[in-house]
């Protein structure tokens, strides 16, 4: 869990580059940093690691004050993830993947087990790339090997500063999609950076939008969707397609990918929808009742199932990995 | 294709033949003479001359290094430019001119001879290995940094290796132009091959120009020659120059 | 009087002598980096129509400089004996040309190599012949780089020809080697300083010579 408490930054300058921050990440959350160039997110990010110093305010891992741990403890136990990868060009691809556990004194034995099960969780060979350097892989394999590298001490909490923004669209999907694959196994706590709505949406449980150094609406991906808070967001969220394809699907398109869920008729105050309702109305309605389901009709007012936002969200993840590469090229 | 191989392989023989032309030109009037005549004299400059360069060049490593690591750390980082900006003058200044200001200064003798080597020796490995470590990308200091290595760590691990090239260029320069400057240190009483040279000018002895030429030349393209091979054993694979182009 | 007054008065004194070698030391710089210049570029150009070649001379060229200058004037003397010009301005004068090759060709070749294959193909596009695109296009883009090669040569044949003063080449040199034979610290301080003084002129000139000559549009990545 991180907590950040009425954060400021201020730079040399007078640059207020973060501005009395608040909120939390959950514990094996991925917590998406989104908005334009500027806003502060890769300052934000670096307070808590303290690669960047707070001027105002405190950021707690776990509940204690990342002031109070040593900085290079601190460091250690939170893996960190560039965007153009950082790895060392005076390095084997092996030496890359283990140089904390190099750090932390691990023998041999344990280290070269480490960097077969990291290479093989990130979908490279381990034999093929042991002796390699990283000028030899391509882009979207050094940024594998470098997430590799963040997880090698299996740190509890990891730092993504747009770890996939150098790549071509087509592997940054691809990543994008392992990445996620990689996080339910390994369950982190996770601060990640970007400015691509699209991304925000698929990889995050929590997406904090900022402008200016603020935050402009902390929220579940759909709550963001479809509940703008102000008028920035909804421009910023609204060019995009996501939420417009969401009002061109409906909850039968829904049915027939991922299926609905069981009625449970213990639930109160449960809606219904036809099952023709489009998802950004169903979406809506979900939100603005108590209870977690609604009960999908037929037109002949037959029950056939329920629909959580849960299903929302994977059913605007599903078609959003779908859609991506071919929309890029568009 | 052919033709320009063809070329290139004919200019190239020439240069060979030139050489061996000049070889058995000078053994021919034997002006070689005093290699085989002297010997006992030959070993003895010979051990003269790379005592010079060793022990100023040693020095000047074990100056610089530390020098430009020093220069380069954050809390220096503002003065960085003045101390580069002196090398670069310095390394203006021709060398005879650094030699005789010694003399001046120091008197004659090995001392003096070794100093000016050194002072000379120090601007190139300086000059390289400042532009070799700050020719680092940031980006992988932010990433060491960020995985949790010590300054120290950071030093050994990540900076000075990735600035290896530049490093061993700038102590290959520093050694050979050195091997040569050491020929002045006659001058100052610092004895080495340079003996011979200056004695051949001033008698017009040919055989004594040769045999102190000749060998201050080798010496020189044969320190060039295992510097490299040091530096393909220091410096890592995947920093060569050649690596990323 | 003091060190430094006895030392003006020299200054004073030997004004003429030290005004007469500067031109002698220029001369020599300034003739040999000339001729260096007339076949260098030409030869850096036209390596790079031939990659063989060019590693070959590069090579040829780069030993060439491992060699220390007092040994090549050591080497010189005997074979240029044969024609009776061992001592003086020409061992000097081919000893500067041949040392200057490998920054002048290298820096050409590349600076030419470099030229952008878009700028290359546009003008290719544009109906140039190869004459006209080596002059209009190729060699303003290469111009800050071999110039900054010449400068490098300059520098460094501004020291050489220090060293020339030992074998009767003249120039400033002749103080500096008089002040060592006679031990005279007025002669090799004067001589030490002027030669350095020269140098960093040179280097200074040469730097701002090299500015001018970018095209404004090259200037940051340069
Ligand atoms: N070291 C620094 N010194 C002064 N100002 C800085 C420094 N680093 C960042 N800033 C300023 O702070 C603000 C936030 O920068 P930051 O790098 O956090 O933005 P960002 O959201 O990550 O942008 P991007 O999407 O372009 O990476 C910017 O106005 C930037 O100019
Ligand atoms: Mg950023």
């Amino acid at each position: 869990m991180i907590t950040f408490d009425h954060v400021t930054k201020i730079y040399e300058g007078d640059v207020k580059a973060v501005d009395d921050v608040a909120f939390t990440v959950e514990k094996g959350d991925i917590c998406v940093l989104l908005g334009p160039s500027g806003c502060g997110k890769t300052t934000l990010l670096r307070m808590v690691n303290r690669l960047e110093s707070i001027t105002e305010g405190e950021i707690r891992i776990n509940g204690k004050s990342n002031r109070d741990l040593d900085t290079i403890e601190l460091r250690r136990s939170i893996g960190y993830v560039i965007q153009s990868n950082g790895l060392f060009p005076n390095m084997t691809i092996e030496e890359n993947v283990t140089v904390v556990p190099s750090l932390l004194g691990w023998d041999r034995k344990k280290k070269r087990e480490r960097y077969h099960t990291l290479m093989e969780l990130v979908g490279l060979d381990p034999a093929e790339y042991r002796k390699r350097y990283p000028h030899e892989l391509s882009g979207g394999q050094q940024q594998r090997v470098g997430v590799a590298r963040a997880l090698a001490a299996d740190p509890p909490v990891m730092l993504m500063d747009e770890p996939f923004g150098a790549l071509d669209p087509i592997t940054r999907e691809r990543l994008q999609d392992e990445f996620i694959q990689i996080q339910r196994e390994v369950k982190k706590t996770i601060l990640f950076v970007s400015h691509d709505i699209d991304e925000a949406i698929k990889m995050g449980n929590k997406i904090v939008l900022m402008r200016d150094g603020k935050i402009m609406q902390h929220d579940t991906p759909s709550e963001i969707l479809v509940h703008p808070k102000n008028e920035f967001v909804s421009r910023f969220v609204g060019k995009d397609r996501a939420i417009k394809n969401l009002s061109l699907h409906t909850v039968e398109d829904l049915q027939k990918e991922i299926g609905l869920g069981d009625i449970n008729e213990t639930i109160q105050d449960t809606k219904t929808v036809n099952i023709h309702q489009d998802l950004r109305n169903t979406l809506s309605t979900l939100m603005n009742q108590e209870a977690e389901q609604v009960i999908v009709t037929d037109d002949h007012g037959e029950k056939l199932g329920t629909v959580t936002i849960d299903h929302v969200q994977r059913y605007l993840h599903l078609e959003i990995r779908e859609k991506a590469p071919v929309s890029t090229e568009g | 294709m052919e033709r320009k191989k063809f070329v290139s392989l004919m200019v190239r023989y020439g240069f060979y033949a030139l050489v061996i032309y000049f070889f058995v030109w000078s053994f021919q009037k034997n002006y070689f003479s005093y290699l085989f005549k002297e010997t006992e004299t030959f070993v003895l400059l010979t051990r003269q001359h790379l005592e010079l360069v060793a022990v100023s060049s040693l020095l000047a490593i074990a100056v610089a290094l530390p020098s430009a690591v020093l220069v380069t750390r954050p809390r220096f980082r503002q003065t960085e430019w003045i101390f580069t900006n002196l090398a670069n003058l310095g390394q203006t200044i021709p060398v005879l001119a650094v030699l005789a200001l010694m003399i001046s200064i120091l008197g004659l003798g090995f001392k003096t001879a070794v100093f000016a080597l050194f002072i000379y020796s120090v601007l190139p490995i300086f000059r390289n290995t400042v532009a070799g470590l700050n020719s680092i990308d940031d980006r992988l200091i932010d990433a060491a940094k960020g995985m949790g290595m010590k300054p120290h760590q950071i030093l050994f691990r990540v900076e000075l290796p990735n600035a290896a090239y530049s490093i061993m260029a700038g102590i290959r320069t520093a050694i050979v132009i050195n091997v040569g400057t050491a020929a002045f240190a006659f001058l100052i009483g610092g004895g080495g091959l340079g003996v011979w040279i200056f004695t051949g000018i001033r008698l017009f002895d040919n055989s004594a120009l040769l045999s102190g030429a000749v060998p201050v030349t080798l010496l020189a393209i044969l320190a060039d020659y295992l510097l490299r091979l040091l530096e393909y054993v220091v410096v890592p694979k995947g920093t060569r120059p050649s690596a990323n182009a | 009087m003091t060190w430094f007054q006895e030392w003006i008065e020299f200054l004073n004194v030997n004004l003429p002598l030290i005004v007469d070698l500067t031109v002698e030391h220029v001369a020599l710089v300034g003739l040999a980096i000339l001729v260096a210049i007339l076949i260098g570029v030409p030869l850096g150009i036209y390596l790079t129509t031939n990659e063989y070649l060019a590693s070959t001379i590069l090579q040829a060229a780069s030993i060439m400089m491992t060699i220390p200058s007092i040994a090549l004037f050591g080497v010189m003397i005997p074979l240029l004996s044969i024609i009776n010009k061992g001592i003086g301005f020409v061992p000097a004068f081919i000893a500067l040309v041949l040392y200057s090759q490998l920054p002048i060709i290298r820096n050409t070749y590349t600076a030419i190599k470099n030229v952008d294959p878009g700028v290359r193909d546009a003008a290719i596009g544009l109906g140039m012949k190869t004459v006209q695109r080596l002059f209009r296009v190729e060699i303003p883009n290469a111009m800050p780089v071999i110039m900054a090669g010449i400068r490098t040569a300059v520098v460094m044949n501004i020291g050489i020809g220090v060293i020339a003063a030992f074998i009767g080449a003249g120039g400033l040199g002749v103080m500096i080697v008089q002040g060592i034979v006679r031990t005279d610290q007025y002669l090799i301080v004067t001589g030490s300083i002027a030669v350095s003084l020269l140098a960093i002129i040179a280097d200074v000139l040469l730097g701002s010579v090299q500015k001018w000559l970018t095209p404004k549009g090259l200037e940051t990545n340069s």
